[in-house]
């Protein structure tokens, strides 16, 4: 594998199927509870300049888990970069305290720019709305997991295309690995007709594209929904009027596949009928757990 | 009317076969001192383009960083280096596989528009029309969107 990890788009099928079975191997030990100190004596510095729950709670268990330390910071205000140090000090001085650097930053690119100046391993955990490469690849474990192939299932994503991080790589991989895809999205929030040509040109995919969410649901193996980000909105009436009514109800799931399953990167805050969460078709937490596999794995496979 | 002879430049740099109507960009981009002088010929009859425009650059050798900025608005252009009014020079204006630190990234969000000392780096994704891809923020741009 690659030294960093930066951008989906970097890595092959053959690359992206290796991370996955280091994954599988992973979760055999979490789950038989045997420990491992591959890292033991390594250092793995989180520097998240945006808010994160799971991601950087998942990087730090499973650094833990393979016998490493982490070492981070609470709050931008509390770094030098508050008094006017720039990024790329910031950087030289941390790349001398640690071993592997996981970074999310609100600039696109910046992970790829600090893997340019930094002699260490870097992850990149989100710049802007670029690039998640780790929660990628782990969306891609959960299908894997829980419907046992890729190819050739009928995945729709759906939400906020438009903004959603986690999206634009997801679609990228999944049709580099044979899914049909759907995707339904309000309209103006779709995802650009770049990406759209670039995908079908590169992997020779059907696509169909609806606002319809009805018909996104029925006849999906796997439903990938992402929330409206109200954030991103000059109108926040439009946002909440938007997050009220895109919406999978209990009563669409009842036309859907028996065995249909559906993910969301989380948080999710209303984009899904709180209802929904006991209902067989959720594996939203499932997803979120098997974040420590996958990061154990990378973390494994950058040092 | 006296008819306006536009003469042979002695020595200096001929931008021809440059797409009609972007010779105004195409000399702005060139940053000209004041005391240079500059011939810029608009809309003239063209065998190839059937118009072009013409930008005559009198005392100057175009670096081949120059000639990069000129290839992103006028693909087609030639150049010609001329000493003691003859072509010393001819060449293709071609635009390479990579541009360093050449344009702007047109996203404000781009890592490349803030403080750090970092260049700029773009990716030739396609040549007709062009679309450039930046290597950090890995958007893609047509020739209009870019900073140059």
């Amino acid at each position: 594998m690659v030294k960093d990890l930066i951008s989906i788009k970097d890595l092959s099928r053959e690359e992206i199927e290796k991370i996955l079975e280091k994954s599988e191997e992973m979760q055999v030990l979490l789950e038989e509870n045997k420990g491992l100190d591959i890292m033991k004596g390594k250092i793995l510095a989180t520097l998240f300049f945006e808010p994160s729950t799971r991601t950087k709670l998942s990087f730090t268990s499973a650094m833990q888990r393979l016998g490493g330390n982490v070492m981070g910071f609470e709050a931008v205000e509390s770094l030098s970069v508050a008094k006017g140090e720039n990024l790329t000090d910031t950087i030289r001085t941390i790349e001398k305290y640690s071993d592997i650097i996981v970074i999310r930053h609100p600039k696109e690119g910046t992970a790829r720019y600090v893997a340019e100046i930094s002699s260490k391993p870097v992850i990149n955990a989100g710049d802007g709305s670029n690039q998640h490469p780790s929660q990628t690849l782990l969306d891609l474990y959960s299908i894997k997991k829980l419907k046992g192939r890729i190819q050739g299932l009928n995945i729709t994503l759906l939400g906020d295309l438009k903004h959603a991080r986690v999206m634009k790589p997801l679609a990228y991989t999944l049709a580099m690995f044979g899914a049909n895809l759907k995707f339904v999205a309000p309209s103006g929030l779709e995802f650009s007709k770049e990406l759209v040509n670039e995908i079908k040109e590169k992997f020779n995919v059907k696509i169909i594209q609806t606002s319809d969410i009805y018909s996104g649901v029925v006849g999906a193996d796997v439903v990938y929904a992402c929330r409206i980000q109200k954030e991103r909105f000059s109108d926040q009436y439009e946002a909440e009027k938007l997050q009220k009514s895109f919406k999978i109800t209990p009563e669409i799931i009842d036309n859907a596949k028996e065995d249909m399953i559906i993910l969301h990167a989380l948080p999710k805050v209303g984009e899904l009928d709180s209802a929904i969460d006991e209902m067989k078709h959720a594996k939203y937490f499932e997803q979120a757990a098997f974040g420590i596999p996958v990061r154990m794995a990378i973390l494994s496979m950058v040092l | 009317m006296e008819e306006l002879i536009v003469r042979k430049i002695e020595n200096g740099s001929v931008i021809d076969h440059i797409t009609s109507g972007k010779g105004l960009k195409v000399a702005n981009i060139l940053n000209l001192n004041p005391d240079e002088t500059v011939v810029l010929l608009m809309n003239v009859p063209s065998k190839k383009l059937g118009r072009k425009d013409i930008v005559k650059v009198e005392n100057r050798i175009l670096t081949s960083e120059e000639v990069n900025k000129i290839s992103l608005i006028a693909p087609h252009a030639s150049l010609n280096i001329i000493e003691n009014r003859e072509v010393k020079e001819k060449r293709k204006v071609e635009l390479p596989n990579t541009l360093e630190n050449i344009v702007k990234c047109p996203n404000n969000n781009c890592i490349t528009n803030s403080n750090e000392p970092i260049k700029t780096k773009f990716f030739v994704e396609k040549r007709e029309p062009v679309k450039l891809r930046c290597f950090y923020c890995e958007k893609i741009f047509n020739s209009e969107e870019i900073i140059i």
